[in-house]
């Protein structure tokens, strides 16, 4: 095929429909409170990793719900369990057991149960 | 779709469009990428309408392009376009008539800027004055000349012999009309019809018999862009944009795209050749690509003009499979022929063909 | 004291029934001019209430317990046009051509919904599934939600802010129900149609009455509804006649597409068209956002530019049921206050 010396951009578009949300679907149903995110960013404002790194936990939230697994997967490491967003969610959300969740969810589908 | 509620906003975009005595204004790429929709425009006004509309040799760019890829600064522009209203002044001329939808653009961002900063118009009085010696009045009527064909479109209509109609199937043809961002999206105002749902083409399209496709990224800009394509290591975005476009068209499998803006035409033309040529997509039916023609060349057809006096084979997506749902007569041994028949030189990777 | 004083209720929604029955209770005789066959206004198109989901019905009821007095007199059909002061009288002119004779007058003209098919770029009006916060109330009333075609949507958004805080419709004001309207009525389809997912886009979630974040809340955790912070910036129809949504996820800092079944706009709130041809009539000072303009915003509330004529209701500020009534009553109070001043 000819090479113009550019390429076709993939878009930026977050493609709900298409995305694949059975992550997020799994932390629903296990920590309910995770509706309740409203991204205010109180999490990554507090948070260890984020503070040395570019992890967010609010971004990380905001692209778990949206289905963008492969951003997700790979920001999930980044975390120090330290439990400090969830001492400061106002909305109460138990952060910290949606990263365990997501760790899980991330292996379960891997093995096909999710 | 509820064409009532699209009728209740065109009645709101409504403008006036003079009926005579044109000054007209040209574009910088048209002529050479399309020649042929030019000459129907200006033979059309004046021997089939018999109007009277003006050229003057002395008219130049309206620096568009290099003002929106930022090498003319605006007061520049400014004082250019004031030129061409000195132009029509010293002609006589009080009806302009803009054949580029970024011209288009380009003036109606001046007029509105005058009508806010008067100090701006001023200005420019005194640029132009100094430079040249010239004085301008603003003109007092602004038209696009797709506004005028679509003023005068029940008349093509009446003398129609080839109407939007596939005459295997009696079915409307299938037409995506692409407006120009430049059009009206700065001012909807300006635009017949708007923004939203322009009446322009769409118009057009159905007095000829079409049917308007209107598809999900149908107000998508067509990736043109200025500063974009001109560099080509960019021009990867400006082809995406239009990539969206004709993924979004092509369930609706359209036998046409008709466009109002000369850089529009230009891009939905030969970027289909290219993604061809990149990846072997089409977006046409059939494994076709999609005719891109101009207003005037639809016209010109529907008119019953030769495809080859209208220049259709200038485009990179040859119109064949067009002129055949049409029923158009065409012979294709005069494709390449000079009127005074000669053969042209034949291009090659020519698609449709 | 109020015995043998007359007052003009104009409008005879929530706002000009609980003035006219609070002002007949003091002693005023006092008409009420409704331009609609009856009276009730927005509140009786509505089916329930936010945030208890108090049916409307109840409401209305209320309201009509108030204004059935004997020393009330209803007018239907009718609007006015003009209200002169004359030698510390009003005289008002009725589109009808009667004129009506009073003490004091108070204005209680409401609002009118923003019309969303001036959104162009939303398409109501032209794409079919396009329909506002009342047309879902209307629906709410028949007791089924359903697709042009019949069927039954499956997914379900909801656009706030539509007429309001926008510059280019030229109302920067907020309208302050929609955004608990929304979560409302997000909430009441989940509960006809269990499956159906629910999407609103909002700019800012406003939640600012009683009980409102809790039911915002509610909306969240035990309805599974979400909430998208962006502004939808287009609607457009695929070849399946499904919607298509573009918004930027701002939080996500991503556009974001979305095709859906049906589109709800939650319409905002603007001056009625009565209020203004008073207003422009008969000088009564309006604010830029073309509401009745109070006089103070601290300590007059109800009063306008001219003694004697005060405003209760939406027609002075978008505000809920429970604002309107207790701004009707403060009205009166207002009204009494004038008529025992000896109409200074």
């Amino acid at each position: 095929m000819a090479d113009f010396g550019f390429t076709i951009i993939k878009p930026r578009v977050i493609d709900y429909d298409s995305n694949d949300r059975r992550i997020a679907e799994y932390i629903f149903e296990r920590e309910p409170s995770f509706r309740l995110c409203i991204e205010c960013g109180a999490c990554s404002a507090t948070c260890s990793a984020g503070n040395f790194t570019r992890f967010s936990l609010r971004e990380f939230n905001i692209l778990l719900k949206r289905g963008e697994n492969s951003y997700v997967k790979n920001e999930l490491k980044k975390c120090m369990l330290c439990g400090k967003c969830t001492l400061v969610c106002p909305r109460g959300v138990n952060t910290r057991n949606v990263i365990s969740l997501a760790q899980e969810a991330f292996i379960k589908l891997n093995g096909h149960e999710v | 779709m509820n064409s009532e509620g699209k009728k209740r906003i065109w009645s709101e975009y409504q403008k006036e469009i003079a009926d005579d005595h044109f000054f007209y204004v040209r574009s910088c790429i048209r002529q050479s990428f399309f020649p042929g929709s030019e000459q129907f425009f200006l033979n059309f006004m004046r021997k089939d309408l018999g109007k009277d509309v003006f050229e003057n040799p002395s008219h130049t760019t309206c620096t568009g392009i290099g003002y929106h890829g930022d090498i003319v600064p605006f007061s520049t522009t400014m004082t250019v376009v004031a030129r061409h209203f000195a132009l029509m002044k010293e002609s006589g001329y009080k009806n302009i008539a803009i054949s580029c939808v970024t011209s288009f653009g380009i003036y109606t961002e001046i007029l509105e800027t005058w009508k806010h900063f008067p100090e701006e118009l001023e200005k420019t009085r005194e640029y132009l004055y100094k430079a040249t010696g010239r004085e301008f009045d603003i003109p007092e009527n602004m038209a696009h000349t797709s506004d005028i064909i679509y003023k005068f479109r029940d008349e093509i209509s009446a003398r129609a012999k080839y109407p939007l109609i596939n005459r295997m199937t009696g079915e409307p043809l299938k037409v995506v009309e692409h407006i120009g961002c430049h059009y009206s999206k700065m001012f909807p105002k300006y635009g017949i019809g708007g923004a939203e749902f322009p009446r322009v083409l769409s118009g057009m399209i159905e007095s000829w018999g079409g049917e308007v496709v209107d598809y999900p990224e149908r107000r998508h800009c067509c990736g043109f862009g200025f500063r974009q394509y001109l560099v080509q290591a960019n021009r990867g975005y400006s082809l995406s944009n239009t990539y969206k476009k004709f993924n979004s068209m092509k369930p609706y499998k359209p036998d046409l795209i008709i466009t109002n803006c000369p850089g529009c035409n230009m891009f939905m033309d030969k970027w289909q050749y290219t993604i061809k040529a990149m990846e072997g997509t089409t977006f046409g039916s059939a494994g076709d690509s999609i005719p891109v023609l101009t207003y005037e060349e639809v016209a010109g057809l529907v008119l019953g003009y030769s495809p080859w006096d209208l220049g259709l084979q200038y485009h990179m997506v040859q119109s064949e499979p067009l002129l055949r749902k049409m029923g158009v007569d065409f012979n294709p041994d005069d494709k390449y022929k000079t009127k005074d028949g000669k053969n042209m030189p034949v291009p090659q990777n020519l698609i449709n063909s | 004291m109020m015995e043998g004083k007359s007052v003009v209720v104009v409008g005879g929604g929530a706002a000009g029934m609980e003035a006219a029955g609070q002002l007949a209770k003091a002693g005023a005789r006092v008409t009420i001019v409704e331009k609609e066959s009856e009276t009730g206004g927005h509140v009786s198109k509505w089916c329930y209430l936010f945030p208890d989901r108090r049916k409307s019905t109840e409401v209305i009821q209320y309201l009509n317990s108030q204004i059935n007095q004997k020393n009330i007199t209803l007018l239907t059909g009718e609007e006015v046009n003009l209200v002169e002061k004359k030698g510390g009288r009003f005289i008002l002119t009725t589109s009808n051509g009667k004129e009506l004779d009073a003490d004091a007058v108070v204005l209680a003209t409401g609002f009118d919904l923003f019309r969303s098919e001036r959104k162009e770029e939303y398409g109501y009006g032209i794409y079919e599934n396009v329909i506002t916060s009342a047309d879902l109330e209307v629906m709410f009333k028949k007791g089924e939600i359903r697709l042009t075609n019949g069927g039954v949507p499956q997914k379900i958004g909801f656009i706030h802010c539509v007429g309001s805080r926008d510059e280019k419709v030229g109302n920067l004001y907020c309208s302050k129900l929609c955004c608990v309207t929304a979560v409302k009525q997000a909430i009441e389809i989940k509960e006809f149609l269990k499956e159906a997912r629910i999407f609103c886009f909002y700019m800012d979630m406003r939640m600012g009455g009683a009980l409102y974040e809790e039911l915002y809340h509610e909306a969240q955790v035990k309805h599974g509804i979400s909430f998208i912070r962006g502004k939808v910036s287009e609607v457009s129809q695929t070849i399946d006649h499904r919607l298509v949504v573009k918004a930027e996820d701002t939080l996500a800092g991503r556009p974001l597409r979305m095709e859906i079944d049906m589109l709800v706009l939650m319409a905002g709130m603007e001056m009625s068209q009565g209020g203004k041809r008073i207003a422009q009539n008969s000088r009564i000072k309006t604010g830029e956002n073309r509401f009745f303009l109070p006089a103070d915003h601290h300590f007059g509330g109800n009063k306008s530019n001219v003694r004697g004529i005060y405003f209760a209701g939406a027609c002075a500020a978008p505000m809920n049921i429970t604002e309107t009534i207790s701004h009707a009553r403060s009205a009166v109070q207002d009204v009494i206050t004038y008529l025992s001043d000896g109409k200074q």
